[in-house]
């Protein structure tokens, strides 16, 4: 790997984002836009009360990803058909490439990060675990948050409604029988 | 680039008026992925998910139902599957369930593709669209609302605010085909409805033509073949003629092309099926009182 005096390249985003975050905002009204074009963001992310000045046209994954490096959240396809992106906003899933972030003032956002109890994984994360419901794992975060979603809706009470709740969640390594029989094992665990 | 963030709808309207090549977005399925794929630069998005103008439905006093533009297909299936049932299956199929809980059918009439899965079923029942903008409201058909691809009447200061639905006199019906269960652009796609209050039926086709379309000789067909035989009256089975010239004339009506996601023929025929299958189902609804309606 390259590094360049020990800062990868994630350490450098890391780096840009904090001096961003330390911006002061200019009139401190959220919702309000600078002459700069940006705009000021509130929100809570997995708990924690967030501000972010950004470009209008900033998604909520890039957001996630390069300003919040919560990189849980991955970035499949851009374009809403993979959903390895999905995180809860209010509550409800949806995919993070296709939600502006400027969008969502005052909501409240949840990623894969913020799914675990502390050290104690949420059950569908131990689930899919124990089922191998994963083989790269690149879509794993999206299919955790898509499932989290899918029980507390009550929509996953027959195998069949689990595969159609699911179906916006691709896996290319097909790991579709494991995540079945681990979403039915978190289901009954969550309830 | 400007944000525009109205919070009520007369303040999107003055937004709208005084920027109007400002972009609306409601849900963003479909915008974002031009924007993040810069297919797009607008000068300015005009953030429509505050206006709670937008977000609520309510029945009108002839029975039908006014639904705000920006009120996400998730709602629809699980509020309004009872009231619009030819609507809510539609919106079944839109993109993935993260889809639906964002995207709205003003947003779909917005983009105005052919492709987009609320059409038919609008052009079925007879819908009509409310425009508003600081000149005033206007209420224009669906049928005279799509005037070419991704084209409308929507003029530059308007915004699309509700959708109005007759109430459902009889049954209902959506069908598409895509090659994925979520995620799919039609292939073609036909929205049926059965009218016996006044004895008429209404289609519409989707994504076999510059815009969607109504098989209008198939509905005359089919409305002089139920009169004939009094079959409002005293349902029987339909004959498979009558089925069978039912998709043809559907198939005819479509003015597909060959594409990347089937070629027109294909269309043609998938549409006499689909067209064939809706009504077999929508008529078996009629004759049993609506008992297996699924909605």
């Amino acid at each position: 790997m390259t590094q360049y005096e020990g800062i990868t390249r994630r350490g450098m985003l890391g780096l840009v984002g904090a001096a961003a975050a330390t911006v002061p905002l200019d009139s401190g009204a959220a919702g309000a836009q600078a002459a700069s074009g940006e705009v000021t963001v509130r929100m809570t992310v997995n708990g924690s009360a967030t501000s972010l000045t950004v470009d209008p046209r900033v998604t909520l994954l890039d957001a996630l990803r390069e300003r919040l490096q919560l990189t849980g959240t991955k970035k499949g396809c851009d374009r809403g058909q993979c959903g390895a992106c999905t995180v809860h906003v209010d509550g409800r899933r949806v995919v993070s490439c296709l939600t502006l972030l400027a969008t969502l003032d005052g909501a409240s956002v949840t990623t894969i990060e913020g799914l675990a109890d502390g050290d104690r994984l949420h059950p569908l994360q131990q689930a899919f675990i124990e089922h191998d419901g994963f083989q790269c794992g690149f879509c794993t975060p999206g299919q955790i948050m898509s499932a989290a979603a899918v029980i507390a809706e009550g929509g996953a009470r027959t195998d069949a409604e689990i595969r159609e709740q699911m179906s916006g969640n691709i896996c290319r390594c097909s790991a579709y029988p494991g995540i079945l029989a681990a979403i039915r094992q978190a289901r009954t665990e969550m309830r | 680039m400007d944000f525009l963030r109205p919070t009520s709808l007369a303040d999107a309207l003055s937004a709208k008026a005084d920027q109007p090549e400002a972009v609306p977005i409601a849900g963003g399925t479909d915008v974002m992925v031009e924007l993040n794929f810069d297919h797009r630069r607008p000068s300015a998005l005009l953030d429509l998910t505050r206006v709670p103008e937008l977000a609520t439905w309510e029945p009108t006093a002839d029975g039908g139902t006014r639904l705000g533009a920006g009120v996400p297909y998730t709602r629809i299936i699980t509020e309004l599957g009872a009231r619009l049932p030819g609507l809510a299956m539609a919106a079944r199929t839109v993109g993935s369930p993260q889809i639906r809980n964002r995207g709205t059918v003003g947003g779909n009439l917005g983009a105005a593709s052919p492709a987009g899965d609320t059409h038919p079923v609008l052009l079925a029942v007879d819908a009509a669209v409310e425009l508003r903008s600081v000149r005033g409201t206007r209420v224009v058909p669906v049928r005279e609302f799509y005037t070419g691809v991704k084209r409308s009447v929507l003029a530059s200061d308007e915004l699309i605010t509700a959708v109005l639905l007759p109430r459902a006199g009889g049954p209902q019906q959506f069908s598409k085909v895509g090659t994925r269960n979520a995620m799919v652009i039609a292939v073609c796609s036909f929205g049926l409805a059965l009218h016996p209050g006044d004895g008429t039926v209404g289609t519409g086709i989707g994504s076999a033509g510059p815009t969607p379309l109504r098989a209008t000789e198939a509905e005359w067909f089919l409305t002089g073949e139920l009169a004939d035989g009094d079959l409002w009256e005293s349902p029987k089975p339909l004959t498979d003629s009558v089925r069978r010239r039912f998709g043809e004339l559907v198939a005819e009506a479509a003015a597909p092309i060959d594409d990347v996601r089937g070629s027109a023929a294909y269309r043609r025929h998938a549409l006499s099926v689909l067209a064939r299958r809706t009504l077999g189902w929508a008529w078996q609804d009629y004759r049993t009182g609506g008992d297996q309606r699924c909605a």
